[in-house]
């Protein structure tokens, strides 16, 4: 593999309260690859997910063992500032979920955010992001309207777009083509395609083909266990466990 | 069938018509009484000159009908006691919805919403021999029944309302709106302040709205605690004679018909317009900052 390692995550456990998550999870993802993470519902694919920005940290009752590391440094240690964290992995959910604000207002929320206060360099990113979105183009006459008006298909980029005006390393995925057409779904799964170039992108999913499609690593997650990882074709092609092969025929799950 | 399905829809269609009819009857009836009660008082006194006419001595001879001291002192009261509930009933929300543990809220919410049915005639009694020694004696003044006790029995009146209200509104924003907001790197109170409020706001001020309506028509603590002077106040140490405080106290002495009675009918009317003026500006932001979609609330 000549790619760079952006995460390693270590033998994590997870725990919500008594109930076991996770266990022993070990995988690492690397630079400008697009890895995906499948499994049947329930599999802790989510969770381990929301692991890596530490979204899990709002649920009360949590516990968390091993290590992720992220350019070297564990996101568990104590002295890691949690807010500069999600800074650096941004994150796009299963339901668009645009604020009630104006299309150009949810962009530059981030930047805001970030501390930016110069009008021109906000407005500046916030087209640059839109861009990178794919968004630009359709909306650049309206980015003072609310964004509640957009399509479903529109507002997840939208909020892909606002996850890139931070300007993260890494962008986690979670099922964001769930509540999409295919239209919409097409659009996103191109996106990924490019956005692969600059990010490190993660991506859970339900649907196989889209895994197929977008991803260069595929891990299969059962039961709270990671099954196997490996080369997206490979895997789909190939897999060497049982388990995984049932899964991605369909036998399953 | 003689009754048929369709008889009895129309029936019901009725029935519920004439229920809805009565009450809306009810209350433009009372608001119609209260206007041709009133009116009469302006053939004697000017509309501007029983407005904002300085004094109010109804039982003199020859009487005045000047009702500027009681207007001010009803707002003076009502601001301040705005000015105190809204940032603590508003606050407190946020502590319970957003900041509190679970375990908390659960037990200080229904304390809190207890407060609320606390009848207003013990908050006056509370004021009048808790609050107002202690006001007499901090601030070495002639009398503790004054403005600041009056706001300060309201503002505690209306906190349970507002705090309960508001803290619904906060609490049911989407989780997804803090945890997009969270995700991007921003804190917990960068979150709460541009993002959950905001999205809550036409709560909150749904919230304020009802709890500052039960402190501008409030009668019974003014009565009790305002001091009842029909001046024009000059510190929020003196007493006030507040617009309800005034009817309630001298609609029974005031001969039936006679120009005291009259004059008492068109306080109403102008309280009604001051309530109705409230209810609609408050109206108006609410749907103002409404917001659609996902955030609707």
């Amino acid at each position: 593999m000549d790619k760079k390692l952006k995460i390693r995550s270590k033998n994590l456990n997870f725990y919500y309260s008594q109930f076991k998550a996770l266990h022993d999870i070990s995988l690492d993802f690397y630079e400008n690859q697009a890895t995906a993470l499948i499994g049947p519902s329930g599999c802790g694919k989510s969770t381990f997910l929301r692991c890596l920005n530490r979204m899990n940290d709002l649920i009360t009752g949590i516990r968390v063992e091993g290590s992720i590391l992220i350019d070297g440094k564990n996101i568990y240690d104590p002295s890691i500032d949690v807010v500069s964290l999600r800074g650096r992995v941004g994150m796009v959910f299963q339901k668009p979920n645009p604020f009630p604000k104006t299309i150009f207002e949810n962009v530059a929320y981030g930047l805001k955010i970030k501390g930016i206060k110069d009008k021109n360099l906000i407005a500046e990113y916030v087209e640059k992001s839109l861009r990178a979105g794919a968004l630009w183009d359709e909306v650049k006459d309206r980015l003072n309207n609310t964004a509640l008006g957009l399509s479903g298909g529109q507002q997840q980029r939208l909020c892909i777009a606002r996850a890139l005006a931070v300007n993260p390393d890494v962008l986690l995925m979670d099922e964001p083509c769930s509540a999409l057409d295919p239209i919409a779904t097409q659009k996103i799964e191109e996106l990924i395609h490019d956005l692969k170039k600059s990010y490190t992108i993660i991506i859970v999913t339900h649907n196989m083909q889209q895994a197929a499609r977008t991803s260069d690593i595929t891990a299969f997650f059962y039961m709270g266990k990671l099954i196997e990882a490996g080369k997206t074709d490979t895997i789909f092609t190939n897999p060497a466990l049982k388990t995984t092969e049932d899964y991605i025929t369909g036998r399953f799950g | 069938m003689w009754f048929t399905q369709k008889k009895k829809e129309k029936f019901m269609h009725f029935a519920f018509f004439l229920v809805a009819a009565a009450s809306v009857a009810a209350l433009f009836m009372i608001t119609l009484f209260l206007f041709l009660e009133g009116i009469p008082i302006f053939e004697k006194v000017g509309f501007t000159e029983f407005l904002f006419g300085n004094y109010w001595y109804p039982t003199s001879e020859p009487a005045d009908f000047g009702i500027f001291p009681l207007i001010i002192g009803s707002l003076a009261i009502t601001i301040i006691s705005a000015l105190i509930s809204i940032p603590l009933g508003v606050m407190s929300a946020i502590y319970l919805a957003e900041i509190a543990s679970a375990r908390l809220r659960e037990i200080v919410k229904p304390i809190i919403e207890l407060m609320a049915s606390l009848p207003s005639v013990v908050i006056g009694f509370f004021g009048m021999v808790v609050v107002a020694p202690i006001l007499q004696d901090t601030f070495d003044i002639a009398t503790g029944l004054n403005i600041f006790n009056a706001s300060l029995m309201l503002a505690f009146m209306s906190v349970p309302t507002i705090c309960s209200l508001s803290e619904d509104a906060v609490y049911n924003v989407p989780v997804n709106l803090k945890e997009a907001s969270l995700a991007l790197g921003a804190t917990q109170l960068e979150t709460i302040f541009k993002v959950t409020l905001p999205a809550s706001i036409s709560g909150i001020s749904t919230a304020v709205i009802l709890g500052m309506s039960r402190a501008i028509g409030e009668t019974m603590v003014v009565l009790m605690v305002a001091g009842g002077a029909a001046m024009v106040p000059e510190s929020i140490f003196d007493p006030a004679r507040p617009l309800p405080a005034c009817i309630a106290a001298e609609m029974g002495e005031a001969p039936y018909h006679g120009d005291h009675y009259y004059a008492l009918f068109a306080i109403g009317i102008v309280l009604f317009v001051f309530t109705f003026i409230f209810n609609f500006v408050a109206d108006y932001i609410s749907h103002k900052y409404k917001q659609t979609g996902d955030a609707t609330l």
